[in-house]
């Protein structure tokens, strides 16, 4: 359970969210992307395959990381929503807010 | 490490209002707790029960908002307060109680989220995703316990 990252094809770097993205661990995601920024990461993928939930601290950890990865001239895309994690973006309208792909393997060949 | 969480689950033909099964349990008011408050409760509310998996992540999720709800703003994470969770599982439906001991409040006061930028930062963004979750919800006079009510189907 936890933040897993890793390096994709082209540098890309790739988040996996195993198990719950709640109030309990949000900040540890969020300094997790401030540390691939200050490292001069500016390409991201967070991949939700391996994700039971997410409650709204998630989902505002997400718009924050979101905002801070656009000031700094980056991108972001999300992969792995199965269909009730996709219900949650869609009932915030956060669906029209973020860059998803089906699977990790179609996000980094979107970048 | 004993866990800090009091649980207790009832399977009887006499509950009141019709329900089959009765789990409750009782948690401190620390948001590290939450996660395994969600899983015993959810675990046990649907043991050999006919649920669908989204009726199981919805669980899941507004049993998360509504404690962290009262362990936030309820408690003010007063860790010598209580969150108290009680569901009460009936043929058609599951009913969900959280309660806690703060002062309690007035729903209706809470301004839901206008626009997905501001979720990161809006008050009532929990109770906004409990309401489009569930199929009902309903508070007490004072305000500390939310009631909120799943269709099995």
């Amino acid at each position: 359970m936890g933040f897993s990252e890793s390096k994709g094809t082209g540098g890309i770097t790739l988040v996996e969210v195993d198990g719950q993205l709640i109030i309990g661990n949000r900040q540890e995601l969020k300094d997790l992307v401030q540390a691939a920024l200050e490292r001069g990461e500016r390409r991201l993928l967070i991949d939700f395959s391996k994700t039971g939930y997410i409650d709204s601290s998630g989902l505002g950890a997400l718009v924050s990381i979101s905002k801070r990865i656009r000031e700094a001239g980056g991108e972001l895309r999300l992969s792995g929503l199965n269909e009730d994690l996709r219900s949650l973006f869609e009932l915030t309208k956060l669906d029209t807010l973020f860059a998803i792909n089906e699977t990790p393997e179609q996000a980094l060949a979107s970048f | 490490m004993t866990s800090p969480l009091r649980f207790c689950v009832r399977r009887s033909s006499a509950l009141e209002r019709g329900a089959t099964t009765l789990v409750t349990l009782r948690l401190p008011s620390d948001v590290g707790c939450i996660e395994e408050a969600v899983e015993l409760v959810t675990r046990h509310c649907l043991a050999g029960q006919h649920a669908t998996e989204t009726i199981r992540f919805r669980l899941r999720v507004v049993l998360s908002e509504a404690i962290s709800n009262a362990i936030i703003r309820g408690n003010a994470e007063d860790h010598t307060k209580w969150v108290d969770v009680r569901v009460e599982l009936v043929p058609e439906v599951i009913r969900v109680y959280v309660t806690d001991e703060g002062p309690g409040f007035d729903p209706a006061a809470i301004p839901e989220p206008i626009s997905p930028e501001q979720l990161d930062e809006a008050r009532g963004r929990g109770l906004y995703l409990i309401r489009k979750l569930v199929d009902a919800v309903h508070f007490n006079e004072q305000g500390n316990s939310i009631c909120m009510t799943l269709r099995r189907s």
